[in-house]
C-alpha cells in the first residue's frame, strides 16, 4: 500500500499536468523556479510586507464571515455584534480575530512603510511601487476609520464625530467633506450606512486593484538591495523565494495566528454599550491607536495661529507631511543619483519619533479611555 | 502647551476676581428719594434696605419702596417723601405683614402680569398654618413671610441663595425651629433639625443633589406649615411613597395601627430621621423592628419571617448573578444582555421591598419568586459565559500546540532544504 504523501504528490502531479494542457504554465513555473530574495543584514524587513498581506488575507475572511450575521443599521447595528459575540458559534473569535488583526495588520504595515523608506527601497526603479504602496497605506487607515464605527457603540460614535469634525476643517472643502462623509449635518444612521458601504465596497474594490498593482510591479522588479549594500562591490547572496522564503514566511504567519488567537481568548475585543446620540460624549474620547499623534497633535495647538484655526493648520500640517511621503521617490534626488542622502534620514526619523512620542504623550494624559 | 493653558488659565481667574461678588445684583434706581437717603446716610440703622434691595427679585420686576412702604419717592423733601399723605406706612408691624404682601399676591389679576399660573393663595394658606393661627392670636415671634422670604434681598425660590431653595429650607426653619432658647414656651421638639439632617431624604437632597427630596415644607406644607395629624401621615408619606403607600393601605396594619393610635410609617421609619430603610427592618431578629410589637408565638412574628426570608432569597439570587456577570465582564465576556435582563429582577427587589408594606408573606414570596427565576437565568449565564471562557482558553492552548507543531516542522524542513542546497 503506497503511503498517503506519494498518493497526494500523486495527485497534485495529475491536476498539475490537466491543468498545464488547457492553460500553458510555463510562465508561471519559471516566475517561481527564477524569484529570489536577497539575503543580507536586512533580510528581515522583507517579511513585513508579506506579514501585512497575510493579515490583509485574514481580514478579508474574517470580515466576509462578519457581513453573514451584521446589520448595518442604527437600530440594529448594535444588537447585532451583540449577537455575533454571544450567540453565533465561534462569533466571538472571528470578530475578536477581526478587530485585532487590524490593528496589527495596520502596524506591521507601518514598519514595513518606514523600512522600505529607511532603505530607500523607494528609488528607480520602483518609484510607482512606493506610491502604491503609499495608496495601501491610506486605504488601511480609512478601512480603520470606516471599520470602528461600524459596531455602533459609544466610543465609536463620538470618536467618528470628532473625526468627521477634523475633516470639517480642511480649507475650502472641510463642510462640504464632513457633509459627505456623515450623510448630513451629523452623525446618524445614515453615517453608518455609508461607513458600511465604503467599508465592505468601495475600499476593497480600490485595495483590490491597488494591492494587484503592488503585487505585480514587486514581481516584476523583484527585491531592492539597499544602496550601500548594492554598491558594496561583492554580489549579494540570494536564496530561492520557493520555498525557502515562503516556508520563513508561513513560520512567521503561523506565529501571527497564535498571537491573534492568544489576543481574541485573552483579550477579546470589547463591545462597549450602544452609542446614544442624545447623551453627552463620554470622557476620554480617543481614536484609535494610529490616529492617536494626530489628535494629541490637533489637543496641542492653540484654537488661534495668527488668523487660522489652529486645527485648520494641523490637518493642513498633516496632509503636507503626507504628500511629503507620497513624493519622496521624486523629492529625494541624492537617492536617485545613487548617492547618500542623510537630510531625508533624519527627516524620517524624526517623523518615526514624532509618530511615537505623540502617541504616547496621547495614552499617557489622564481621563482617557 | 503649558503655555497655551496658561494664558486662558490667567484670564479665567481675572475674570473671576473681577466679577460682581452677586452675579445677580440690578441697578438700583436712579432719582429716587428712598434709595439716595437711605444709601447716603450712612446709618447701619437705616442703610440696610438700599444695601440689600439690589438682589431682590421686586427690584427685577420694576416693583419699588413705594409699593409696599408707600411715600413719595420723587420728593427729596423727608417730611415729603414720607408724608402720610401720601400712603407711607414706615416699617409694617409683625401682625400685618401678611396683608401688605398679599396686597399683591393674593391680587390674581395683578400676579398673572408677572406669571400666569403663579399661586395667589399664600396668604389665605398662610391663616390655616400654626404660625398664621398664632399671628392671629398676636404672637410677635411666629413665623410670617419675610421670616421664611427675608426682607429687601428677596429670591425667587429657583435662586441657590433664596431662603426658599429646597437645599436651604432645614436651615431657614431651622432659624426658629432649630433654636431652643427662641421657642421656649412652644411645646414643639428643637431637635428636628438636628435629627433631619441624618436622615436619607436629607442625604439624597445635598449630597446626590436630588430637589425632589423632601425637606421640612414637602411634608409639613409651607404656607400653611402645620404638624400632620396621625390620620394624615400616611397621606403626606404616599406623596412620594405611593406603592408603598397603597400597598400600607390594603394591610392589616392600617386597621390595627388606627386602633392602637400609632401613626403609619413613622412607627417604624421614624420622622425626622428617617434612616435609609434595609431588609434587617423586617424579620423575626433582634434588628427587625417588627419584634417591637409582635412576639415569637405571633402569626405576625412567623409573618415577618417568611416576608424576610423571600426578601433575602431575592436579594441573594440578585447578588449573586450580577457578580458572576460582573466576573464574566471583566474577562472579556459579552454580557451585556445579561446585565440588561438582570435589571428586571433587581426590579423586582424594588417592587418586593415595596410590598413588604402589604404585611403579607404570600403576596411578597409571589414577588420575590419572579425575581429570583430570573436572576437564577442570569446566574445560570453568568456560569455559561464562564464555562465558554474556559473553553475557549482550552481551545487556544490546543491551537497553539497545533501551529507550534507545524511550525517546528517547517523549521526542520526549512534547515533540510538550507542543507540539500548547501551541499548540492
Amino acid at each position: 500500500m503506497r503511503p498517503a504523501s506519494s498518493a497526494l504528490a500523486g495527485m497534485f502531479r495529475k491536476l498539475n499536468a490537466w491543468l498545464d494542457e488547457r492553460i500553458d504554465l510555463t510562465g508561471m513555473r519559471e516566475l517561481i523556479r527564477h524569484k529570489v530574495v536577497p539575503v543580507h543584514r536586512h533580510t528581515i524587513w522583507y517579511y513585513f510586507g508579506g506579514m501585512t498581506l497575510f493579515l490583509f488575507g485574514i481580514q478579508v475572511c474574517t470580515g466576509i464571515l462578519l457581513l453573514l450575521y451584521y446589520r448595518p443599521s442604527a437600530e440594529e447595528a448594535f444588537e447585532s455584534v451583540q449577537f455575533i459575540m454571544t450567540e453565533v458559534q465561534f462569533g466571538w473569535l472571528i470578530r475578536s480575530i477581526h478587530s485585532w488583526s487590524a490593528n496589527v495588520m495596520i502596524a506591521t504595515l507601518m514598519i514595513h512603510l518606514f523600512s522600505v523608506y529607511f532603505l530607500r527601497a523607494y528609488r528607480k526603479p520602483r518609484e510607482l511601487t512606493w506610491v502604491s504602496g503609499m495608496l495601501l497605506f491610506g486605504l488601511s487607515l480609512t478601512f480603520g476609520f470606516s471599520g470602528y464605527l461600524l459596531p455602533w457603540n459609544e466610543l465609536a460614535y463620538f470618536a467618528t464625530k470628532v473625526g468627521t469634525d477634523v475633516a470639517g476643517q480642511v480649507p475650502l472643502v472641510g463642510h462640504f467633506m464632513t457633509r459627505l462623509l456623515r450623510g448630513g449635518d451629523d452623525v446618524t444612521g445614515a453615517t453608518l450606512s455609508r461607513f458600511y458601504g465604503i467599508h465592505v465596497g468601495i475600499l476593497p474594490l480600490f485595495t483590490t486593484g491597488i494591492l494587484g498593482l503592488h503585487l505585480f510591479l514587486v514581481q516584476k522588479q523583484g527585491m531592492s538591495v539597499p544602496p550601500e549594500i548594492e554598491q558594496g562591490g561583492r554580489p549579494v547572496p540570494t536564496m530561492p523565494f520557493v520555498p525557502n522564503f515562503l516556508l520563513r514566511d508561513l513560520v512567521g504567519w503561523l506565529s501571527a495566528l497564535a498571537v491573534l488567537g492568544a489576543l481574541a481568548a485573552y483579550f477579546p475585543w470589547e463591545l462597549g454599550v450602544k452609542a446614544d446620540p442624545f447623551a453627552p460624549a463620554p470622557a476620554g474620547i480617543r481614536p484609535e491607536w494610529y490616529f492617536m499623534y494626530m489628535f494629541q497633535t490637533l489637543k496641542y495647538l492653540p484654537a488661534k495661529i495668527g488668523p487660522i484655526d489652529g486645527e485648520m493648520v494641523g490637518v493642513l500640517g498633516f496632509g503636507l507631511g503626507g504628500l511629503f511621503l507620497f513624493l519622496v521617490p521624486f523629492l529625494d534626488r541624492k537617492t536617485a543619483r545613487g548617492e547618500e542622502s542623510p537630510l531625508f534620514f533624519w527627516i524620517g526619523v524624526g517623523v518615526v519619533t514624532y509618530i511615537m512620542v505623540l502617541s504616547l504623550l496621547g495614552y499617557m494624559t489622564p481621563g482617557g479611555k | 502647551m503649558r503655555a497655551a493653558w496658561l494664558f486662558p488659565s490667567a484670564l479665567m481667574v481675572v475674570w473671576i476676581l473681577l466679577a460682581p461678588g452677586e452675579a445677580a445684583a440690578q441697578k438700583l434706581p436712579e432719582g429716587n428719594s428712598c434709595v439716595e437717603c437711605h444709601r447716603g446716610l450712612g446709618d447701619p440703622r437705616v442703610t440696610p434696605p438700599a444695601d440689600k434691595f439690589p438682589q431682590d427679585v421686586h427690584l427685577a420686576k420694576g416693583i419699588l419702596c413705594q409699593d409696599c412702604h408707600g411715600g413719595d419717592p420723587s420728593n427729596f423733601d423727608p417730611q415729603g417723601a414720607m408724608s402720610r399723605t401720601k400712603g407711607f406706612i414706615g416699617m409694617p408691624k409683625h401682625q400685618a405683614i401678611p396683608q401688605l404682601c398679599g396686597k399683591c399676591h393674593s391680587n390674581a389679576t395683578y400676579m398673572k402680569k408677572f406669571n400666569p399660573t403663579i399661586r395667589v393663595d399664600q396668604v389665605q394658606e398662610y391663616y390655616t398654618s400654626v404660625h398664621g393661627k398664632l399671628l392671629r392670636e398676636a404672637d410677635q415671634k411666629v413665623a410670617t413671610c419675610i421670616n421664611c422670604h427675608s426682607v429687601h434681598n428677596i429670591r425667587a425660590i429657583k435662586d441657590q441663595q433664596a431662603w426658599t431653595y429646597p437645599a436651604k429650607v432645614v436651615d431657614t426653619c431651622g432659624r426658629c425651629h432649630g433654636d431652643p432658647n427662641y421657642m421656649k414656651g412652644y411645646k414643639v421638639a428643637t431637635d428636628v433639625v438636628g435629627k433631619y439632617k441624618k436622615s436619607v431624604h436629607y442625604e439624597a437632597l445635598t449630597k446626590k443633589g436630588d430637589l425632589s427630596a423632601p425637606t421640612c415644607n414637602i411634608c409639613h406644607g409651607n404656607h400653611g406649615a402645620t404638624p400632620p395629624g396621625l390620620d394624615s401621615v400616611a397621606n403626606v408619606c404616599g406623596t412620594c411613597h405611593g406603592l408603598t403607600a397603597e400597598y400600607f393601605g390594603q394591610s392589616p396594619h392600617k386597621k390595627a395601627f388606627a386602633a392602637m393610635g400609632l401613626a403609619p410609617c413613622v412607627t417604624c421609619h421614624s420622622n425626622h430621621d428617617v434612616e435609609k430603610p434595609s431588609d434587617a427592618m423586617v424579620g423575626s431578629d433582634d434588628k427587625a423592628v417588627c419584634v417591637n410589637c409582635h412576639d415569637g408565638k405571633s402569626k405576625g412574628y412567623q409573618s415577618a419571617a417568611g416576608i424576610r426570608a423571600s426578601l433575602d432569597e431575592l436579594r441573594g439570587a440578585v447578588q449573586r448573578a450580577g457578580a458572576i456577570l460582573e466576573q464574566a465582564e471583566k474577562a472579556g465576556m459579552e454580557v451585556s444582555l445579561a446585565k440588561f435582563e438582570l435589571r428586571g429582577a433587581s426590579d423586582n427587589l424594588l417592587k418586593t421591598r415595596a410590598a413588604v408594606h402589604r404585611f403579607d408573606a404570600e403576596v411578597v414570596k409571589n414577588l420575590s419568586d419572579d425575581g429570583v427565576q430570573t436572576a437564577k437565568k442570569m446566574y445560570a449565564k453568568g456560569e455559561q459565559a464562564l464555562k465558554d471562557l474556559r473553553f475557549r482558553h482550552r481551545g487556544l492552548w490546543i491551537s497553539v500546540g497545533i501551529i507550534l507543531v507545524a511550525i517546528a516542522g517547517l523549521v526542520l524542513k526549512i534547515r533540510e532544504i538550507d542543507r540539500r542546497q548547501r551541499e548540492g
